[in-house]
This record gives structure tokens, C-alpha cells and sequence, in this order.
């Protein structure tokens, strides 16, 4: 089991918008390959600082809600929430060294 | 930490069909190639493309990610160690062996094979890079999901503004390229295809001055490259395809690169002005950029490498 969750349009309220800590959420989508090959960093970053963030997915295909509530137009978008807003937005897989220079505020 | 001391026979940075295809005959000459295929980048153009109906041998077309992963299974098949990072950094000039880093770890190698390939090209207007992923995209087939139902733009004249004209058909509403001269440079056959499409558009002699929009595209002001005359373009979409600058910052102060940056080798060989380093593929080609022509230098790379590798040890 990794360190990332799985979220729904349903749980999103719960497990993102009303989470303690900054959350990033990860839009993605089977058929999408740049998603597949950001999803290996987005576990280590999501192990590595389990105590300072969450990392969490969504899947856009099953719970188009949410990804339309946020204007999603590409994928992978990730979207820092903290405090129920979206602090940051990062679209386009990145490697490693480069999401963590975006996500520097947060962890 | 523990120092570096294992030396490479040749490291290849990059992968896509002239990454993997020197990978290929590098392994088969016994070589070993440690290949750096890149961590969100593995695979390369092809990875964003559908059906590849020009590579030889492939009479009902291939999907361009299959093709990509057969090459890499190829390689690996006879010995190439493929790994999915990212170089950062090189010393090809004040060191020998070669110094090739990654984020966290440093390789020697007596040769090096370039294959890093191009980017997407950027209109460089106002609103392009702060409305990316609203509404601005570069790639076709990662984004067109998002646009069913859309008025679409695409800008470009050349194949790949046709490809992806043709494929937005498929959710857009409606397509319109805009193009700056009057005549495209993309191939016959899919020029055809894009005339005979019933939901595509052409703006021709025109240019984009600025995307509109504060948090998504609401369309495009548009200048005619004839008269000046401006007008807007409503849209909800927009992907630019007009094409693509190499990808050969890494080299900068080390490579001699033309006026695009275009690495520069000694044709018809894939040798740099530094002993031992080789380029190939789209870094190099300006001129053909295909496939097939980036796997034919990918192989003559690696050729050029065994041979130079060969010569040293007498």
C-alpha cells in the first residue's frame, strides 16, 4: 500500500478541504502517461513528508465534480490545498528535483 | 560518500528512437550503455502522439508509446541499463573520464551519446504561459479530453498542427487553424485529411498577438500578417503546434551549437568537436526530424562510439 490516498468526489470535502495539514491532490486519469510516470515521485515525496503533507488522488474520468469545480483542463495537475483553498497549482509532470522546488512552502 | 570510481563505456542521455536505438547497438557491441531516459520524460515526442503511420515496418500503424516501448524492451533485451532520471549536469570538456550527474549521483563514462531531443515551441504572447492547463496546451492528445464540445484553436502549418487538428476533431466543436502564411508545410496527405475534415477551419496570413482570458482562455486576439488588421477570435481552446527548439541546454559552454541551438556534429557522422561525445536525433536535425531519421543517427552514434571506444586501445 503506498503513501498516497485514493479520493472521491464524495470524500474530497473530508479528507482535503477540511484537513489539518496542506494536501496535495494529484489529477489524473488511466489514460493519461504522463500521470503514470509522475505517480512514482508523488510517492516518495508523499512518504519522505508524510508529517508535513498529504498526497492524495483523484481520478478525473470517475469523479468529474471536483475536477470540474477547479477548472481542471490538463493532466497531471497537482493542486496544494491548505485551509480548504488551493494555495498552488502545478500542471504538467515534473521530475522530483522540480516539484519539490514548487512545493518548498509547504514542506 | 563514496567516490565514483566505475567507468562507463558510454553513458546515453535521452531516449526516445535515437536514445533507445543507440542504446540497442551500443549493448550489442557489448558496451553496457547506462541510458538516462529521463524520469517524466522517458520515451520521448512519440510518447504524445497516437497512431505512427510513417515508421518503416509498421504497415497498419503503431501506437507511438508501443513503438517506444519496443524499442526500449530491444535495448534492454541485450544489455542496456535503462534508468528514469534525469541528467543535470555534464563535464565533457575539463574531464576525463566524462562526468555525467543526476540529482544525487554522479557517473563517469569515456563516451557520452547525446539523444535529449526538443520541446515544444511557445508562441511566446501574452497569456500563453499563465493560461497553461486553462485552456493553453502543446500537446493534443494529453489535453483534448478536456475540450468536448469546445471551439478550438490550433496554431501551426506544419504536420503536427495538422495531426493535432485532426485528432481535436474529436471533442472540439469546432477547429480552427491559424496559420501565418497561406500555404502549409505539412505533408500532402495530411493536408488532405485536414481540408476534408467538415469541423475544420482555416485562418490563414495570421498571427497570435495575445491569449484572452483571467483564469481560462476566452479566446485569442489575432493580427493579420498582410494588413495588420486585429481582430478576436473567440475560443475556449488553444494548442500551439509550431514546433519544436532542442533540447541541448545541459551542453551550453561545452557543445558548439548553431544559431536555434542546434548541437553541432561533423556530417555525416554523429561526432562532436569533443573526442569521445556524440549526438544524434532531434538535438542535431533540424532539417527531417522523424522517427526514422532519429533512429537511423541513434544507431550511427553508438557505430561511432564502438569505433572511437576501439581505436583508443591501440
Amino acid at each position: 500500500m503506498g503513501a498516497t490516498k485514493v479520493v472521491t468526489d464524495e470524500t474530497f470535502e473530508a479528507e482535503v478541504l477540511k484537513s489539518g495539514k496542506p494536501v496535495i491532490v494529484d489529477y489524473w486519469a488511466e489514460w493519461c502517461g504522463p500521470c503514470r510516470m509522475v505517480a512514482p515521485v508523488l510517492e516518495e515525496i508523499a512518504t519522505e513528508y508524510a508529517e508535513k503533507i498529504d498526497v492524495v488522488k483523484l481520478n478525473i474520468d470517475e469523479n468529474p465534480a471536483v475536477s470540474q469545480r477547479y477548472g481542471i483542463m490538463a493532466i497531471p495537475t497537482m493542486n496544494v490545498f491548505s485551509g480548504g483553498q488551493v494555495v498552488k497549482q502545478i500542471v504538467g509532470a515534473k521530475p522530483k528535483s522540480a516539484l519539490l522546488r514548487e512545493l518548498a512552502g509547504y514542506i | 560518500m563514496a567516490e565514483v570510481t566505475e567507468v562507463r563505456n558510454v553513458i546515453v542521455i535521452g531516449s526516445g528512437p535515437a536514445g533507445y536505438t543507440a542504446a540497442l547497438y551500443a549493448a550489442r557491441a557489448e558496451l553496457k550503455p547506462l541510458v538516462f531516459e529521463g524520469s517524466v520524460t522517458a520515451g520521448g515526442a512519440l510518447m504524445q502522439t497516437t497512431e505512427v503511420e510513417n515508421f518503416p515496418g509498421f504497415p497498419d500503424a503503431i501506437m507511438g508509446p508501443e513503438l517506444m516501448d519496443s524499442m526500449r524492451k530491444q535495448a534492454e533485451r541485450f544489455g542496456a541499463e535503462l534508468v528514469a532520471d534525469d541528467v543535470t549536469a555534464v563535464d565533457l570538456v575539463a574531464a576525463d573520464p566524462k562526468v555525467v550527474k543526476t540529482d544525487g549521483e554522479t557517473y563517469l563514462a569515456k563516451a557520452v551519446i547525446i539523444a535529449t531531443g526538443s520541446r515544444y515551441k511557445e508562441l511566446g504572447v501574452p497569456g500563453e504561459k499563465e493560461l497553461g492547463g486553462h485552456g493553453v496546451s502543446w500537446c493534443a492528445t494529453c489535453d483534448g479530453f478536456f475540450f468536448r464540445g469546445h471551439d478550438i484553436a490550433v496554431i501551426g502549418g506544419g504536420d503536427s498542427a495538422m495531426e493535432e487538428a485532426m485528432f481535436l476533431t474529436r471533442f472540439g466543436r469546432s477547429v480552427t487553424v491559424i496559420h501565418r502564411r497561406d500555404t502549409l508545410r505539412a505533408s500532402k496527405i495530411m493536408q488532405e485529411r485536414a481540408f476534408a475534415n467538415p469541423k475544420i477551419t482555416f485562418r490563414w496570413d495570421s498571427e497570435v498577438v495575445e491569449v484572452l482570458g483571467a483564469d481560462k482562455v476566452t479566446g485569442l486576439r489575432i493580427k493579420s500578417t498582410k494588413d495588420g488588421a486585429e481582430q478576436v477570435l473567440p475560443v475556449t481552446g488553444v494548442f500551439v503546434a509550431i514546433g519544436h527548439d532542442p533540447r541541448s541546454d545541459l551542453f551550453a559552454g561545452q557543445l558548439a551549437a548553431d544559431a536555434d541551438g542546434y548541437l553541432l556534429v561533423s556530417q555525416p557522422s554523429t561526432r562532436t568537436a569533443i573526442e569521445g561525445v556524440f549526438a544524434c536525433g532531434d538535438v542535431v536535425d533540424r532539417t527531417y526530424r522523424q522517427a526514422v531519421t532519429a533512429a537511423g543517427t541513434g544507431c550511427a552514434a553508438a557505430l561511432d562510439a564502438e569505433r572511437w571506444l576501439a581505436s583508443r586501445e591501440h
